[in-house]
C-alpha cells in the first residue's frame, strides 16, 4: 500500500502524469458512457472516436519528428498514404487484377506491421539525401513530398486503383489463440470481440491497445540516448556534432520513427475503412496533424495527444454539428425566424455558420495559440523558451550562489 | 614522449582568403600545448580543421598515428578528440546532467531495440553514464547545479559544463578555445587548477588563449600563428622574446 500511496504522490503534481491517467481513465469508460447517454445507440460515436485514434496516432509519430528532433515535417501525411496503400496492396483481392495475378491476403497483425516497415523505409530514403538540408529547406523537401506520394498512388494506374482507389480491404481479426472461448459470448456492453461493421466498440479497443502500445515505445525513446540525442541536435547540431553524435543518422532515425508511427496508423486507417483512396491523404491532413502537435505542446507526449483530442473534437464533431445546434439554439430561445431564409439574402442561421465553419475554426485556433502560446500541455521547455521565467526550484540555487 | 597530433602542412583556403596556411607542428602526449596569436590569425580554423568541421584544403591531421583528415566531427570524437567552443554552445534547454550525459553518446552501445524496450544492459548503461556524469560534474564543480538547465547557469559554470561535457566523450586530446575568455583572476586561478586536474587523468591538452599570464604559467609549448601562418614554436619564455611575435602583437617599430 505505501508504494502505492508513494507512487500516486510523487505523481499528483506531474501535470504529465495527470494527463496521462485521466486520458486512461476517460478511453476506457467512454465507450460504456457513451451507450449509456445516447441509450445504447452511441456506435457512431465510439467509431468516430477511433477514427481520432488515428490522428493521435500520427500527432504521437509527429511530435517526434518536429517536437523532439525539431525537423519540420510538412509531408507526413505521405507516409499514412504509403501506410495505408500497403496494407490494401498486401490484404485485399487488389494485386490479383495488378499483372501480378495473384491476391495477397496477409494477416492483419503482419500487414499493420508491413505498412509501418515500408513507411518507415520511404522515411529513410527520403531523409537520406534531404536531412543535410536545415530548417526551412527541409520543410520544403517534405512539403513537396507530401504532394507527390498521393499523386502517384492516384496516377499509378492499375496498381493502385487509380481514382477510385483500393476497396474490399481485409477487417482486423485477433489471432485465434485471443479469439478463444469468448467469442460469441455476451459480454454486456462489450458484445464479443469480433470486428464487423456493426461492432465499433470492437475497433476502439484496438485503437486504445495500439495507442497504449506506441506510447509506451516512443516515451522509452524519449528518455533514451537517442532522445537525448535528438534533443541536442535541436538544440545545436554543431555542439551536438563535437560531441560525438552522428547528427545525419540521429535525424534520419526520428525522420524513420516517425514516419513509422504514421504508416502503422495509416494500415490501421485502411483496414478499419475498408478502403483507401488518394482523395485521403492531402496536404490537409499533414497540417492538421502538425496544428495537433503544435496546439498540445510540442515535445510532449501527452500533449500532442491531447492536442490531437481537442482538434479532432473540433473539426469532427463541433463543427460539422454547429450549425444544426445553431437553430436549435435560435428556436428554443424564440427567434425562429433566424432559422428561415428570407429573399433579402438572409440564407438561415444553420447555413451562416456552415458556411463559416473554417472561419470559427480559425477563430478557435487563434484563441487557443493567443491564450496559451506554449500548447496546452508544454513540454517543460517549451514552457521555458516562450515564457523565460525561471521555475522556483531552479531559480533558488543561483539565489544561494550569489 | 610521442607525439599524440600531428599537424602536417594544413592550409584552408575560403575562396581567396587563406585563413591557415601550410601550419605544421606536433603535440605530445601529456603536455598542455597553447596556440596563440592575434585576432583572425586562424587559430579557431585551424581547430576546425582538427576536429574535422573543415576539411582542410591541403595537408593532413594524425591522431595517434590515424589518419584522421577531413573525417566528420563525431568521427573524431569517437577517435578520442573532445573540444569546447570559444562561444559557449551548449544545450540551453537541457538539464546540466543531460548535457553531460549526451557526451557519453560516442561511448555508449545501446541499439534502437535497447531503447524501445528498456533492456536490463539499456538501464544499466544509463545508470553507469548517470553516475559517471555526476563525477564529472563534480569535477567541474558543477554537482549543485545539476537539475539546472543550461542557460541558467552562470558564464563561468557554463564554461566549466562545456569542459565537463568534453570530458565525458573519454576523450585523449582535449581542445579548450579560449577557455579563460571573461574569466576574473580568481576564476583564471580555478581554470589552470582545472586543466591540472585535467592532465593528472590522462589527457593532453591544447588550447586556445589570449590571457598571456594564463599561456606562459600553463602550457609547456607554444605555437603563435599570424595570418594564418605558423610564426613561432616554443616554450613560453623563448615565444615571448621572439622579435617576430612581438611585431606581429604590437606592430613594427618606426
Amino acid at each position: 500500500m505505501t508504494t502505492v500511496r508513494n507512487f500516486v504522490r510523487s505523481n499528483v503534481r506531474n501535470p504529465n502524469a495527470v494527463a496521462y491517467f485521466l486520458m486512461a481513465v476517460s478511453a476506457l469508460f467512454f465507450p460504456a458512457v457513451v451507450q449509456f447517454a445516447t441509450g445504447g445507440s452511441g456506435d457512431y460515436l465510439v467509431g468516430l472516436a477511433a477514427d481520432g485514434g488515428i490522428y493521435m496516432l500520427m500527432a504521437i509519430g509527429l511530435n517526434v519528428v518536429v517536437g523532439f528532433a525539431g525537423l519540420l515535417d510538412l509531408g507526413y501525411a505521405a507516409f499514412f498514404a504509403i501506410g495505408s496503400y500497403t496494407y490494401a496492396l498486401v490484404a485485399s483481392n487488389h494485386l490479383g487484377v495488378t499483372p501480378i495475378g495473384h491476391s495477397l491476403h496477409v494477416p492483419f497483425w503482419i500487414a499493420l506491421f508491413i505498412g509501418m516497415f515500408v513507411a518507415a523505409t520511404a522515411g529513410a530514403l527520403l531523409g537520406a539525401p534531404t536531412l543535410r538540408l536545415r530548417g526551412d529547406y527541409l520543410a520544403i523537401v517534405t512539403l513537396g513530398f507530401g504532394e507527390i506520394v498521393p499523386r502517384v498512388f492516384r496516377n499509378a494506374g492499375i496498381w493502385t486503383g487509380g481514382v477510385p482507389g483500393i476497396s474490399a480491404l481485409d477487417v482486423p481479426t485477433l489471432p485465434g489463440w485471443v479469439q478463444g472461448p469468448w467469442v460469441g459470448q455476451d459480454f454486456g456492453w462489450v458484445p464479443d470481440f469480433r470486428f464487423t461493421s456493426a461492432n465499433l466498440t470492437a475497433y476502439y479497443m484496438l485503437m486504445i491497445i495500439l495507442i497504449a502500445f506506441v506510447v509506451i515505445l516512443v516515451h522509452n525513446l524519449y528518455n533514451s540516448r537517442l532522445g537525448r540525442a535528438w534533443m541536442a541536435v535541436r538544440e545545436d547540431e554543431t555542439a551536438a556534432a563535437a560531441s560525438g553524435v552522428n547528427t545525419v543518422s540521429v535525424k534520419l532515425l526520428a525522420f524513420s520513427i516517425g514516419a513509422a508511427t504514421s504508416g502503422f496508423a495509416g494500415a490501421f486507417y485502411g483496414a478499419k475503412l475498408s478502403y483507401v483512396s488518394s482523395e485521403n491523404f492531402g496536404f490537409i491532413v499533414s497540417v492538421t496533424v502538425l496544428a495537433m502537435v503544435v496546439l498540445g505542446g510540442m515535445g510532449n507526449i501527452p500533449g500532442a495527444m491531447l492536442g490531437a483530442i481537442v482538434l479532432y473534437f473540433i473539426l469532427f464533431w463541433l463543427l460539422p454539428n454547429a450549425p444544426g445546434q445553431m437553430q436549435g439554439l435560435a428556436s428554443s430561445l424564440g427567434l425562429d425566424w433566424l432559422n428561415q431564409s428570407n429573399p433579402n439574402g438572409w440564407p438561415g442561421i444553420g447555413e451562416v455558420v456552415s458556411r463559416s465553419k473554417y472561419v470559427i475554426f480559425g477563430l478557435i485556433l487563434v484563441g487557443i495559440m493567443l491564450l496559451r502560446p506554449q500548447g496546452l500541455l508544454p513540454s517543460q521547455i517549451r514552457k521555458q523558451e516562450l515564457t523565460h521565467e525561471e521555475p522556483e526550484a531552479l531559480a533558488a540555487p543561483r539565489q544561494l550562489q550569489a | 614522449m610521442s607525439a599524440i597530433l600531428r599537424v602536417g602542412g594544413v592550409t584552408k583556403r575560403f575562396g581567396g582568403l587563406v585563413a591557415v596556411d601550410n601550419v605544421t607542428f606536433e603535440v605530445e602526449e601529456g603536455e598542455v600545448f597553447a596556440l596563440i596569436g592575434p585576432n583572425g590569425a586562424g587559430k579557431t580554423t585551424l581547430f576546425n580543421c582538427v576536429t574535422g568541421f573543415y576539411k582542410p584544403t591541403l595537408g593532413t591531421v594524425t591522431f595517434r598515428d590515424r589518419n584522421l583528415t577531413g573525417s566528420p566531427p563525431h568521427r573524431t570524437a569517437k577517435a578520442g578528440i573532445a573540444r569546447t567552443f570559444q562561444n559557449i554552445r551548449l544545450f540551453e534547454y537541457m538539464s546540466a546532467l543531460d548535457n553531460v550525459r549526451l557526451g557519453h553518446h560516442c561511448r555508449m552501445h545501446s541499439k534502437l531495440w535497447d531503447s524501445l524496450f528498456k533492456t536490463p544492459f539499456e538501464r544499466s548503461e544509463e545508470k553507469r553514464i548517470t553516475e559517471h556524469s555526476m563525477e564529472l560534474l563534480k569535477l567541474v564543480g558543477l554537482e549543485r547545479q545539476s537539475e539546472n538547465y543550461a542557460r541558467n547557469l552562470a558564464y563561468g559554470q557554463q564554461r566549466r559544463l562545456e569542459i565537463a561535457r568534453a570530458l565525458a566523450t573519454d576523450p585523449k586530446l582535449l581542445l579548450l578555445d579560449e577557455p579563460a575568455a571573461g574569466f576574473n583572476p580568481q576564476e583564471k586561478v580555478e581554470l589552470m587548477a582545472l586543466v591540472q586536474t585535467i592532465l593528472k587523468r590522462g589527457i593532453t591538452v591544447f588550447l586556445i588563449e589570449h590571457d598571456m599570464k594564463v599561456v606562459m604559467q600553463a602550457s609547456q609549448r607554444i605555437v603563435v600563428l599570424d595570418h594564418g601562418e605558423k610564426i613561432a614554436e616554443g616554450p613560453p619564455v623563448e615565444v615571448r622574446n621572439n622579435p617576430r611575435v612581438i611585431e606581429a602583437y604590437l606592430g613594427k617599430s618606426a
